[in-house]
């Protein structure tokens, strides 16, 4: 299992992570060698097996519908990269 | 005070030998003169750690103190600490203060907890990535046994603290061998407990299904006393088991005689050092006079589990590091115009290669097309992998064998090639996928480097793993041996 | 429309319903409405690092007492899943939403077309998942603001299937489903605040053909009225495209209120690509006969059930069981009148569907704030029972309760407004009227029948409108005869 640049490329822009010139190449190769160790999967036969997401076979616990959380934006946007009256500020959204 | 054991230091504070202070002062100085050449902590947290040991001096002259009261403690730093910089050892996080503690950090330092004392943050493999801590934003850490190697990952920073003295013991993650894997090549004792037995909340999330957080330290002991501080259950994590922990220092020092040892056939198979399997074995007879019973066992889809791994973990990595945007907290790059060059330039550039091969090995595993393939055949590998372990269980107590398949490697060696790194990981990771405990412990030496065993246990059996690991130290001194330059 | 003959649209509704949960769907943040940006993310929303879901029990609730309702099936195990895209709105770069396996499914709601016929629209699904923030671009320039505080807020998504072929039969299920929804409190209905908001899916196909055309998704329309012309104007378009040889391009648009069009929004080129995979923050959420019988338990009322018991309870027409049953605090308002008034339930209806209804009408006001309560009315009509004034008088009480003037009976006294009932008095006054009017009276006897009602008028002026009327007919015909 290869992956080709064009590929590569469709799923770093799906990340959202920038190639800058020369990169799409090196991890090309790189992440086709990872796709063959992980390719060693589709050998094994796995008829009729349930497939597991989780370790535990449990079930989702519930929570109260009782507000536990009160107002810290002043302590969460000192930490953001930038906000105005309240906001956090991004390039323009276009719809 | 650096070579005494918890207990010791316990007994020690209670006896007035020293306070808090003065241990906290003394594991300072110790970072202060030898980190630099080791490069494990991130963060040094002095004033938190004065200020907590003088608490708990306090609470050990009111008589309130715990058990763990006043002993200081290295953090990975994947766990949030409020107002502390809460790194993951990313240039991502590199300005992130978290506003709110991990649970465990609260477990371990708050007053109203075991009221340990937090010495620093750990450095690590940038976001738990990596084998040889050499993806960390903050450079590599070095092994204390040889400065030209790895201390092994993702946990090397809080390995390397403990082997060097620089803390009594240190928390630190797993989610494919980070905890065990570092531990072997430092002369170690890390454990992994059982998925769910550890809240995860406030730990960075790598890959949610596998990570689970745990301890390293010099014994099985000190390791049951940490770990014993950290586990129970949590509303705040829907994957936390509402379940009793078990004794697990008061279960140290039964008899192990009847204890049966399973060696699964595939871990001592190809790929394995030799000097490493002559140390295992000799292990396996030094179990048997102890009164074990061993036997062989078969774990027969271990082969797949690196492949099934770098499907599944990928995959929830490249979801769970999605958050990071620069929108909210984080890396943001300079001078972005669109909404498209603030999410690329802001990952690109706060994400080091290794994350980004695995997001990008993650996306693509989930991607149209490749979900069937990849990821969902992943899960039902791990299906076969965890059955394995059912039935083995059936009919041994613990299975045991390598932890790693070498002594620690020089450092830069394997950076070029990821596979080759990978498959460091290929003994540790069926635990992990499987959510059963697992623990190293260290078992001799090859070449004057440590090398490590891995005995893993079924679900909820930390306080078996650990007894057994007690005993073995009982009748060994591999684990009081201390690298040069840091006795 | 005007190619009606020829065309067929083909129309499925997605409806996102947000719960009326105190809390957010997996954290304990408060979800009033209306609260200064950002106060209400806390470090869940936000998607803060290390932060983990826990699931909301009141929100699961609400999810299956939706599915009770429209007779879905209730799925013993569901599970969340993460849905991908990047955009500023999306704190963690995910939904958590359900995919494979949705909490509802296989559900249906019955409409009532304008000929009377009823149509059962299928309801494919419906899966519980987080809302998303606001992006905020006034007063911006080249940048965007967002605010958080509604991201994590609980919502159902409800698909229909495509069984809906007008604009029409797609308002008549949104309305039906909004009243059901607000009826069974998950939900407050509010469509400015953004409570109920529609996507619509619309194709059209030659009439005759089985194959679906290629749809198009229009996204948030507001209100009931939008929904409709949002439709209208879409089919319009589609069929005017196929019509001059144009294809229908499988696009996402936005309907402009100002225009009553819709348009392309930029088209995103990973739309499809949303890499689902279950959360493993989160276990499969399992749902017991059990916990559905204590749903069950707390079903209100539906309002086709309440309709046929109105008209069949208290023999009121349909017209009037419709209205009073269009909302559950209205019905709840009627049977109060009816009880405590002992009236009989047709005027107690008249009372309500006309003079109270279109003084809160005027008045900007709905039910809950009505100024006069369903007691304070039953006292008033209560007096039109048992005599004390008139149904005439009746209406001046009402105008001085909706005033603020107080109950009925503190208004009748204060007024003077007791109607006459004692025969001698109205006889004293016929008398008066009589002398006072010779010309008419002469005319009355001599054969002009229609100078009765100028009699009757002038007895209620004297008796200031307090003279029994039924009592007034009686004797004024018995002493006009002489």
């Amino acid at each position: 299992m290869s992956l080709s640049i064009e590929q590569l490329n469709q799923v770093a822009h799906l990340a959202r992570l920038e190639m800058l010139p020369g990169q799409a190449d090196h991890y090309a190769k790189q992440l086709s060698s990872i796709l063959e160790l992980v390719g060693q999967l589709t050998r094994a036969d796995t008829a009729g097996v349930e497939p597991m997401a989780h370790p535990l076979e449990m079930h989702q616990r519930l929570r109260p519908d009782v507000v536990t959380e009160s107002d810290r934006r002043e302590v969460f946007q000192s930490i953001a990269p930038a906000v105005e009256d309240g906001l956090y500020i991004v390039p323009k959204v276009i719809e | 005070m650096h070579t005494l054991s918890i207990k010791q230091l316990s007994e020690g504070l209670r006896a007035k030998k020293f306070s808090s202070r003065e241990l906290t002062q003394h594991y300072l100085g110790r970072i202060e003169s030898l980190d630099p050449a080791l490069n494990s902590f991130i963060t040094v947290t002095t004033d938190v750690a004065l200020a907590q040991a003088d608490a708990a001096d306090a609470r050990l002259a009111a008589g309130n103190a715990g058990v763990l009261t006043g002993i200081p403690l290295a953090q990975k730093d994947i766990f949030c600490t409020e107002g502390v910089r809460t790194s993951c050892a990313s240039k991502m996080l590199d300005s992130f203060v978290a506003p709110y503690n991990a649970t465990i950090v609260d477990k371990l330092h708050a007053p109203d907890g075991a009221g340990m004392v937090m010495l620093g943050k750990c450095n690590m493999d940038e976001f738990a990535m990596g084998s040889s801590n050499e993806t960390s934003w903050y450079g590599p850490v070095k092994n204390p046994w040889d400065l030209e190697r790895v201390p092994g990952g993702s946990s090397g920073g809080s390995v390397a603290a403990v082997a060097a003295g620089l803390a009594p013991a240190a928390t630190a993650t797993d989610t494919g061998g980070s905890i065990r894997q570092p531990a072997a090549l430092t002369n170690l004792t890390g454990i992994k407990p059982t998925y769910g037995r550890v809240s995860r909340f406030g730990m960075i999330a790598f890959a949610s299904s596998l990570d689970q957080a745990g301890v390293v330290a010099r014994t099985a002991e000190d390791a049951a006393y940490v770990l014993q501080a950290m586990s129970g259950f949590d509303t705040k994590d829907s994957t936390s088991i509402e379940r009793p922990v078990d004794d697990l220092v008061s279960g140290l020092g039964q008899s192990i005689k009847g204890l049966r040892i399973g060696l699964p056939k595939e871990y001592f198979a190809e790929g394995l050092a030799d000097g490493v399997r002559e140390r295992v074995m000799a292990a396996v007879e030094q179990f048997k006079a102890l009164g074990a019973v061993v036997s062989e066992v078969s774990l027969p889809n271990s082969p797949l589990s690196v492949p099934t791994y770098y499907v599944v973990a990928p995959a929830e990595a490249s979801s769970n590091l999605s958050r990071y945007d620069g929108v909210r907290f984080g890396h943001r790059a300079d001078g972005v115009k669109t909404l498209e060059q603030l999410y690329k330039r802001s990952r690109g550039e706060g994400f080091g290669a290794e994350v980004q091969r695995r997001i990008m090995i993650g996306t693509y595993v989930l991607s149209h097309g490749y979900y069937d393939a990849y990821y969902l055949q992943a899960q039902k590998v791990r299906k076969l992998i965890y059955e394995d372990f059912r039935r083995a269980y059936a009919s041994v107590d613990v299975i045991l064998g390598p932890t790693a398949t070498d002594i620690a490697f020089k450092l830069g060696s394997k950076t070029d090639d990821p596979v080759s790194m990978y498959l460091n990981d290929i003994y540790t990771i069926a635990a992990n996928l499987a959510g059963i405990p697992a623990m190293s412990l260290s078992c001799g030496f090859v070449d004057g480097l440590p090398v490590g065993l891995q005995l893993m246990g079924n679900f909820f059996d930390e306080a078996r793993l650990l007894n057994a690991a007690h005993q073995y130290q009982q009748a060994t001194d591999w684990h009081t041996q201390r690298p040069h330059g840091y006795a | 429309m005007t190619h009606n003959t020829e065309w067929e649209a083909v129309i499925g509704l997605e409806v996102h319903c947000q719960l009326r949960t105190n809390t957010k769907i997996f954290s304990g943040a408060s979800t009033t409405y209306g609260a200064a940006p950002n106060t209400q993310a806390d470090a869940v929303t936000l998607g803060l690092p290390g932060v983990l879901p826990v699931l909301n029990g009141t929100a699961l609730q609400m999810a299956i007492k939706f599915g009770l309702s429209v007779d879905a099936e209730v799925a013993e195990r569901c599970v969340f899943a993460r849905k991908h895209y990047f955009y500023p709105d999306l704190p963690k770069g995910y939904q958590i939403s359900q995919y494979e396996l949705p909490i509802v499914g296989n559900g249906h709601l019955d409409i009532e077309l304008g000929d009377g016929s009823v149509k059962r629209i299928g309801i494919t699904r419906a899966h519980m998942e987080e809302d998303a923030g606001k992006s905020m671009h006034e007063g911006f320039v080249g940048t965007s603001g967002i605010d958080l505080n509604r991201a994590g807020t609980p919502l159902i998504e409800i698909v229909s299937e495509p069984d809906i072929r007008t604009a029409a039969e797609a308002v008549a299920y949104l309305k039906k489903l909004h009243q059901l929804v607000v009826y069974l409190g998950i939900c407050d209905g509010n469509m400015q605040e953004g409570s109920f908001r529609c996507d619509a899916n619309v194709s059209v196909r030659r009439r005759g053909t089985e194959k679906f055309g290629t749809r198009t998704e229009t996204k948030n329309v507001n209100s009931f009225r939008y929904v409709e012309k949002a439709i209208e104007y879409e089919i319009e378009r589609q069929i005017e495209v196929i019509e001059a040889g144009g294809t229908i391009v499988q696009e996402t648009r936005l309907f402009d209120p100002g225009t009553g069009e819709t348009r392309s929004m930029r088209t995103k080129e990973d739309a499809n690509d949303y890499r689902y995979f279950p959360d493993p923050d989160l276990l499969p959420v399992v749902v017991t006969q059990d916990d559905i019988a204590r749903v069950r338990a707390t079903m209100p009322e539906l309002p086709e059930a309440k309709r046929n018991r109105f008209m069949e309870q208290f023999g009121l027409p349909k017209y009037d069981a419709t209205v009073l049953t269009g909302e559950q605090a209205l019905a709840d308002y009627y049977e109060v009148v009816v009880k405590a008034s002992g009236a009989d339930p047709k005027t107690c209806s008249n009372w309500v569907t006309t003079d109270l209804l279109g003084a809160l009408n005027k008045l900007g006001k709905d039910i809950e704030s009505s100024p006069v309560s369903a007691e304070q009315l039953a006292g008033l009509i209560a007096r039109i029972v048992d005599s004390t004034i008139s149904g005439k008088i009746a209406k001046d009480v009402f105008e001085a309760m909706l005033a603020g003037e107080g109950d009925a009976d503190a208004i009748i006294q204060a007024k003077g407004l007791v109607q006459i009932t004692d025969e001698s008095a109205i006889v004293k006054v016929i008398d008066e009227v009589m002398a006072a009017n010779p010309k008419q009276l002469a005319d009355y006897r001599g054969g002009k029948d229609k100078l009765f009602g100028f009699f009757v008028g002038q007895v209620m002026r004297v008796s200031g409108g307090k003279a029994n009327p039924d009592a007034v007919n009686r004797l004024l015909k018995d002493k006009l005869a002489g």
